[in-house]
């Protein structure tokens, strides 16, 4: 049930690095091997949950930041992060780190933005690194076997910058969607430009069918993607929302 | 005693230490932090309602508040989600102005917010000169995403207690979960504690 998320108190534990691997140029996901997160009588994780993570150097000095989760449910920890240039914590995790770092990590976090394998029509709407914990979603939702209709409206920049390209495209019953906003390849026949009302307005699912819509990305496109699905007849509360900062981090 | 992180040496940002809460980092931007779509009410819209027991105590319009005594304020905010940013300006009426206006022995407040948003503070956090009603943000007004036309301003505490779109807050006996609360956020948010959630 919603609202029981966190029991108890989120205790830091040791995560050790089991693998690093390249979704794009400067995007990583990081595998962590966390004692009793996953398998049976592990953390109970909810699709959509996020994580903090703290690093600390020789001299104690630390670093804490939070992740959207990867991995689904039941499986190994893993986080999906992608490099800022004038970042403190993703240069590091992104270009340093490798299999047998440790660091620590507590968590999982968060009740609202979050997917239990629910009927209702689902709408996820990614901006970037965006897709992160929609990603998180539909991996949940191929594991539970389940039937219910999906669709992912994926904005990227530049075809290259589409994360996990290789595993959407595998997913059964999910409507995938493209758009590229800066460039894109001669013949590419998917959508261009921002997602917008009329772009929903005509692949989103109509309000009607009573869909729930998950928005994660920067600031700016989730506060337009909300708005036009509001002006869409979808209610607030049927759009749950996740924005990412000026730092990249999740904000909430 | 925490693992050394190999390899990782940070970035020292020379943010003064007493400013800045553990865990926190100081940012220059103002990122936001809403679990739905940006309600946008006008301020011809907006009332602002103390109510106790479901019942209206006292309620002001946009002009009345503008009417009370307008205080400016600078202060240093904490989000949960890590950021910090400090030397922020607000054009804001202290909540003591408005509490001073009902009578009234509550031990706590819900604030109550456009969108559903609600949060909970002791009554003792929210008086004092510690709290206060904002809607004018550097030299501006207070935008939309930021909690426009109206929002708390609790800076001692982490910021999700500064609700946005605030509307009112309910007079209560006893402390009771708001939004974030319920979904596993501490019920005080101390950032000097790091009470960042449940049983922190």
């Amino acid at each position: 049930m919603e609202g029981t998320a966190v029991r108890g108190r989120l205790t830091w534990q040791t995560g050790t690095v089991s693998s690093v691997i390249t979704e794009t140029a400067d995007t990583r996901t990081i595998v962590f091997d966390v004692p009793d997160w996953a398998g049976p009588g592990g953390i109970k994780q909810r699709a959509g949950q996020h994580l903090d993570v703290r690093l600390t150097a020789e001299d104690g000095y630390s670093a804490e930041r939070s992740y959207s989760i990867a991995s689904a449910p039941g499986e190994p920890l893993a986080i999906t992060v992608q490099r800022l240039d004038d970042g403190e914590v993703s240069p590091y995790l992104t270009e340093e780190l490798r299999a047998g770092d440790q660091l620590e990590v507590r968590g999982p976090i968060g009740g609202y933005f979050v997917w239990d394998g629910e009927s209702d029509p689902l709408l996820l709407v990614a901006g970037g690194s965006g897709v992160v914990p929609l990603r998180c979603i539909l991996r949940h939702r191929d594991r539970l076997g389940v039937s219910t209709p999906a669709e992912l409206i994926y904005s990227v920049r530049t075809g290259p910058d589409v994360i996990y390209r290789d595993e959407l495209g595998h997913y059964r019953g999910v409507e995938l969607i493209y758009t590229l906003t800066r460039e894109h390849p001669p013949g590419w026949t998917g959508l261009t430009g921002r997602v917008d009302a009329a772009m929903l307005g005509k692949y989103a699912w109509p309000a009607a069918q009573d869909p729930i819509a998950y928005v994660c990305g920067p600031t700016p496109f989730v506060e337009a993607v909300a708005e036009a699905l509001v002006s869409l007849g979808y209610p607030p509360a049927r759009v749950k929302t996740e924005r990412f900062g000026a730092t990249g981090d999740v904000n909430g | 005693m925490s693992p050394v992180t190999r390899g990782f040496h940070g970035k020292r940002r020379d943010a003064p230490a007493d400013r800045v809460p553990p865990g926190q980092y100081v940012t220059e931007g103002f990122p936001v932090l809403s679990a739905g779509p940006t309600p946008h009410t006008k301020q011809q819209d907006w009332t602002f309602t103390i109510r106790q027991g479901g019942t209206e105590r006292k309620s002001w319009t946009w002009s009345q508040l503008q009417a009370e005594p307008v205080e400016q304020v600078t202060t240093d905010i904490h989000c949960v989600t890590r950021w910090s940013k400090l030397d922020t300006h607000w054009q804001a009426v202290s909540i003591d102005t408005l509490l001073a206006q009902v009578q009234h022995d509550a031990k706590y407040v819900l604030a109550f917010c456009d969108g559903g948003y609600t949060t909970n503070l002791p009554v003792a956090d929210v008086t004092g000169g510690q709290a206060w009603l904002a809607f004018g943000y550097e030299d501006g007004p207070l935008a939309p995403e930021h909690g426009g036309p109206v929002r708390l301003l609790v800076p001692h505490l982490y910021f999700w207690k500064s609700a946005k779109w605030v509307r009112g807050l309910d007079l209560l006996d006893h402390d009771r979960p708001g939004f974030w609360e319920t979904y596993g956020y501490n019920m005080y948010g101390d950032p000097w504690k790091e009470q960042r959630y449940a049983g922190d």
